[in-house]
């Protein structure tokens, strides 16, 4: 892989804000675009390309709302900065209803009636997604009594895996189940 | 932010090249501690160099029959790993109760050692803090000490005002974990590669509380190596905290129980990983009852340092820790193994 750089440091605490040319492929589009090396995916996301599906909760990597889906694995675009995932594929809960068709996951909580205010819900579905993925690729959790055998999806293991995603409202009674029907349990 | 250039090298000998020769020039992983203490200026580098791409992401066999594990390897690839998963459930458990998922697909294993402290002053600017701005004082002393430090203090030092003084704990599970195992770690740096052993890595805050382990400058983590345990031999980590699930560990423990042997760690209660080699030395040979193990923490903690705080202080962790070690090692020496 060649060496890439952008800036050269200030001398003396004067750094001037440094350009990076970046290319991100985000809900299935190309896109080229000059970022600030200080811009989280998250920022990206929502101040350049206009997709305010990821929310801003704590931008700090607590509250799980800014989850996307970062080359196929749940991530959180707030502790990501866009320089250095140049050349990744994102998904966001938009990017999820692909020709207008609802994820399995969104009709879960749809059907489940899994969210109140709805601030919270398109990082729940994504980590959703993930946590399915990660359930079917055998991944044991906290929750898992036994780490060598294939997880089920309980409640307490639903609830485990999602505990990185806050609901203010407290929704998530409805949570666990959608995430369980959306696996095919219930 | 402060703004910061950025760097991508072609290796891993060029990325640490470019960072040995800037003062103020730092690597950058998984990024998930990194970024925030960006964010929230209390680290203000001129260059961020990024290996997250460079290091190898492959867990591969030994020719001693343990694991070598590159440093790019994610914390949820390392706990989803099968020979981890049965050889080593000490690191696999502690991985999982480590952070969420989320945070897991980015976090590192040549990161995460090197996580800064979760100290509520060291990671808010306004107050005093030797660790963020050296001579400024502690701020923890007499504050909310609940997730600080109780063994490996300066007994001299518990001053709020005294320019070396540091509570703070180091906040990694998976630490705790590698500490337990004899670990081993690979290190490039300016002047060549060296090996370590990862119980050597991390320091006391000492007489510099700005610094977390023995790094220098520009030495960069490539691999972490699991020798093998003992034939038989059983592992654990059970964690303590405030609430079931993504909350750092008021203390925890790791342990292995082999033949004749009863290997502990400690987490939450130093500025490092704690390997509790008092406790492993009074009970090395003999029979590992409860009193025996009781007995063996109590040595351990003869020297600990409760600190009081407006909160209450963290005395608690003194009884909660050895109750903590009993039922681990109850748990690995009642079971019969499959």
């Amino acid at each position: 892989m060649p060496a890439i750089g952008f800036g050269t440091p200030g001398a003396g605490g004067t750094a001037a804000s440094v350009d990076a040319d970046i290319t991100l492929t985000v809900d299935g589009e190309q896109q080229r675009l000059t970022v600030d090396t200080r811009t989280t995916l998250l920022d990206t996301l929502r101040e350049r390309l206009g997709n305010a599906s990821p929310k801003k909760g704590c931008d700090h990597g607590q509250c799980g709302a800014c989850t996307v889906l970062l080359d196929g694995d749940r991530a959180l675009s707030c502790l990501a900065l866009a320089v250095a995932h140049d050349g990744a594929e994102i998904t966001t809960a938009d990017g999820l209803a692909a020709g207008g068709e609802l994820h399995p996951v969104q009709q879960a909580f749809l059907d489940r009636d899994a969210f109140q205010c709805g601030y919270c819900t398109p990082g729940q579905i994504c980590s959703a997604v993930g946590v399915l993925d990660e359930v079917r690729r055998g991944w044991p959790s906290h929750a898992s009594e036994d780490l060598t055998a294939d997880p089920e999806l309980t409640h307490d293991e639903v609830a485990e895996r999602m505990s990185g995603n806050l609901c203010r409202c407290g929704a998530y009674a409805n949570i666990v189940p959608a995430v369980q029907q959306a696996g095919g349990m219930a | 932010m402060k703004p910061f250039a950025f760097a991508r090298p072609a290796d891993v000998a060029e990325a640490v090249r470019t960072v040995a020769a800037e003062p103020d020039a730092v690597f950058l992983g998984g990024g998930t501690n990194l970024v925030d203490l960006l964010k929230l200026g209390v680290a203000r580098p001129d260059r961020v160099v990024d290996v997250r791409r460079l290091t190898s992401r492959e867990i591969t066999d030994t020719a001693d029959g343990g694991l070598r594990i590159g440093a790019a390897v994610t914390n949820s690839e390392l706990a989803a790993d099968r020979r981890v998963r049965e050889r080593y459930p000490v690191l696999a458990q502690a991985l999982l109760a480590g952070a969420t998922g989320q945070l897991r697909n980015l976090a590192t294993v040549g990161g995460n050692p090197l996580q800064r402290t979760r100290c509520v002053y060291f990671t808010d600017v306004s107050t005093p803090c030797n660790k963020r701005e050296p001579g400024t004082g502690c701020s923890a002393v007499g504050g909310y000490t609940r997730y600080h430090a109780v063994l490996g203090v300066d007994a001299a030092l518990p001053d709020a005002s005294a320019p070396k003084t540091c509570i703070a704990t180091h906040p990694s599970d998976m630490a705790v974990a590698l500490a337990v195992l004899d670990a081993q770690v690979q290190v490039l740096g300016p002047g060549g590669a060296r090996t370590m052993p990862f119980g050597e890595l991390h320091r006391l805050p000492g007489d510099d509380p700005t610094r977390d382990t023995v790094l220098e400058h520009g030495e960069l983590i490539t691999a972490v190596d699991l020798p093998p345990l003992p034939a038989g031999a059983r592992s654990a980590y059970r964690k303590v905290r405030d609430r079931a699930s993504y909350a750092f560990a008021l203390v925890s423990v790791a342990a292995v129980v082999a033949d004749g042997e009863v290997r502990l760690a400690l987490g939450g209660v130093a500025h490092k990983p704690w390997r509790a080699t008092r406790a492993e030395e009074v009970l090395a040979g003999g029979p590992v009852t409860e009193h025996a193990v009781r007995h063996a923490m109590d040595v351990e903690l003869t020297a600990a340092q409760p600190q009081p705080g407006i909160d209450g202080g963290n005395g608690f962790k003194i009884p909660l820790v050895t109750r903590t070690v009993v039922a681990t090692v109850r748990d690995l020496t009642s079971e019969v193994p499959a």
